[in-house]
């Protein structure tokens, strides 16, 4: 049983969503999605222990040889990612029953389940194969269940942002097959590993440099890196709140992860003679400032902090193109904790919606006195947003400051610290307006029922986040020992 | 040079024709076929990467030696479904959207919400 893990942690949930499609009644459908979530966390945690301890967990599909069958390979990043993922979808699932509830009509809440575990199942598969063009096919099941996801937004644009995504997503993908088609006829395999062994020998081909730059745009845009962001506020507005949380805290840190495998295991970081790492801290910064600027004139706070995410996405692509292993260290911490920071965030703000059914800048005016543990999560989070010691944001934006600085680039580690400022700019006139904010007298008239704090269903899964972010933003030693494993394992693998 | 390549040649306008529809068109099902025409070009290069000069169908015999090979067709047949699939939702999607707005003409559709 322990040694089909590997492959239990993306069944488990790809087999639970046609069961919650059989099941067809919201509430239990949730409760067996919730159990399907929380087996594969088990084994997420279960795995990245046994990684720790024994190394790499290679798994042969069907027992056929690596490549020529399909490996599922676990090392210490997909280990570490892996519980990323199935920790943050598993809470969020948590708040799903309470918070689809205004937001999607009930005939269609089982449904939203069966979708949600397919999303998961895509996202945990990218992470844990070995094999190049599998990775291609969980990234589109993940991808068309997020189509899906995103449609079931009340306001009509929810549909016109799904067809921009699936056209935007698509040509992603497209890019991505191109690319290992390039890749598969250079070196005739789709391992990995295989790969990464066979590349070097023919790295100076001019197919092997189209092939990384086909797989580095369709990734780029699956990450939303800027300029290719442009799909990501809409989609992150108009998708029902639960939807946005899940996919800002998971579904960017796996293409990041993506990324990274390709950047560093496959191609090797000294590919293309360092000018990529060039394109990344440049794009990178842009993205921090353009993003940034932005968010801060949003008048819907749910785009805010859609923007917010592409900066904070900026954040790691600067970590993975300062390219030293500290570098690296910062982006792996900066994925953990900007999951857990965004988590809690768009729950805080699932809870606004829940209960006045808009994320208006206007309606957050004097909130804080209706709802206070709503307000004070966003708080908490704003402020590892910001990156404020004590809190998760302080770890990876002092290591990303270390990293530069030990490269040599101070200018980088200076806007990296400026970049942080706006972060204060856009928190601060959302709290300013949450508690000192005098409310708008039409919206909370006498006729209409006063707006009560948020359901424990909602505010439950919202404070385990929160805690998270004080709790590891003190005790670092979970993310800040994988992280650094991670990083020396894949700096070793590159040279 | 240029004919003995000309399979990349076919992939290549293929993919610029279908990436610049997929841009310049404004109905949202036109754009979509844009979008398989773009698809299609990877199919083919994957289809024609498998041939090899002389080889004859991979099925096994004995008076044959050299075969093409079959992993890209394989390959290609999985992402055929994918984006059967990505067709399908994209198609419902643009019903539900002629529905929500009665029009499937990107240019009309950015008019009728108000900016945000």
């Amino acid at each position: 049983m322990l040694d089909h893990l590997p492959i239990l942690q993306v069944i488990v949930p790809l087999l639970a969503a046609p069961a919650c499609l059989l099941l067809n009644k919201p509430r239990i459908s949730w409760l067996f999605a919730c159990f399907a979530a929380v087996i594969s966390l088990l084994i997420s945690a279960a795995l990245l222990n046994q990684v720790q301890h024994s190394g790499v967990i290679s798994y042969m599909l069907g027992g056929w040889e690596a490549p020529w069958g399909i490996e599922y390979r676990i090392d210490l990043l997909s280990a570490y990612v892996l519980l990323i993922v199935s920790a943050i979808g598993t809470i969020v699932l948590l708040a799903a029953n309470t918070g689809i509830r205004n937001e999607i009509d009930e005939d269609k809440q089982s449904l939203f389940y069966v979708l949600y575990l397919l999303c998961m199942a895509g996202l945990l598969g990218i992470v844990a194969t070995g094999d190049i063009f599998n990775v291609f096919v969980f990234l589109e099941i993940s991808s068309l269940a997020t189509y899906a996801l995103v449609a079931f937004g009340r306001d009509r644009r929810a549909l016109l942002t799904a067809y921009q995504y699936l056209i935007v997503g698509t040509i992603g993908a497209t890019f991505l097959l191109m690319g290992i088609g390039l890749l598969y006829s250079l070196t005739g395999t789709l391992n990995m590993q295989d790969i990464a062994n066979r590349l070097p020998l023919v790295s100076e081909t001019s197919t092997a440099y189209t092939a990384f730059v086909f797989m580095i745009v369709g990734v780029a845009l699956k990450l939303a890196l800027f300029p290719l962001h442009l799909w990501l506020p809409n989609t992150y507005t108009y998708a029902p709140s639960i939807v946005t949380a899940f996919l800002a805290a998971t579904a960017t840190k796996v293409a990041i992860y993506l990324l990274i495998r390709l950047h560093f295991s496959i191609f090797g970081d000294d590919f293309g003679g360092g000018v990529i790492q060039t394109v990344f801290i440049a794009l990178g910064l842009l993205s921090v400032f353009v993003a940034s600027t932005v968010a801060i004139k949003q008048p819907n706070i749910k785009r805010l902090f859609a923007y917010s995410s592409v900066a904070q996405i900026g954040y790691m692509i600067i970590g993975i193109g300062i390219g030293t292993s500290l570098g690296l260290q910062g982006t792996l911490l900066h994925l953990f904790n900007h999951a857990l920071m965004k988590g809690a965030l768009f729950l805080a703000l699932a809870a606004v919606v829940y209960r006045i059914g808009s994320t208006d800048r206007a309606c957050f005016n004097g909130l804080a006195k209706h709802m206070p543990w709503t307000m004070a999560a966003v708080v908490i989070a704003g402020l590892s947003l910001i990156g404020v010691p004590l809190t998760v944001g302080f770890i990876s934006k002092w290591y990303l400051v270390l990293a530069s600085l030990q490269s040599g680039l101070w200018p980088v580690a200076l806007l990296i610290v400026i970049g942080s400022l706006l972060a204060v700019y856009y928190v601060w006139t959302l709290v300013e307006s949450a508690y000192f904010g005098k409310a708008d007298p039409s919206l909370n008239s006498a006729s209409s029922p006063p707006i009560k704090e948020a359901p424990l269903g909602l505010l439950i899964p919202l404070w385990i986040l929160v805690l998270a972010n004080v709790y590891f933003g003190i005790d670092t030693r979970l993310p800040l020992e994988a992280s650094a494993q991670a990083a020396n394992m894949l700096m070793g693998a590159g040279q | 040079m240029f004919f003995d390549l000309y399979n990349y040649w076919i992939v290549f306008v293929l993919m610029m024709i279908g990436l610049y529809m997929v841009i310049n068109q404004s109905n949202l099902i036109k754009k979509l076929i844009g979008l398989n025409i773009f698809q299609t070009s990877v199919f083919i290069f994957y289809i024609s990467v498998g041939k090899v000069n002389g080889g004859s169908a991979p099925i096994f015999s004995s008076t044959e030696t050299l075969y093409s090979n079959p992993l890209p067709h394989v390959l290609i047949l999985t992402a055929i479904v994918v984006g059967i699939a990505t067709m399908a939702l994209a198609l419902a999607l643009v019903v539900r959207i002629k529905k929500a707005y009665g029009t499937v003409e990107d240019s009309e559709l950015q008019e009728k919400d108000p900016k945000c």
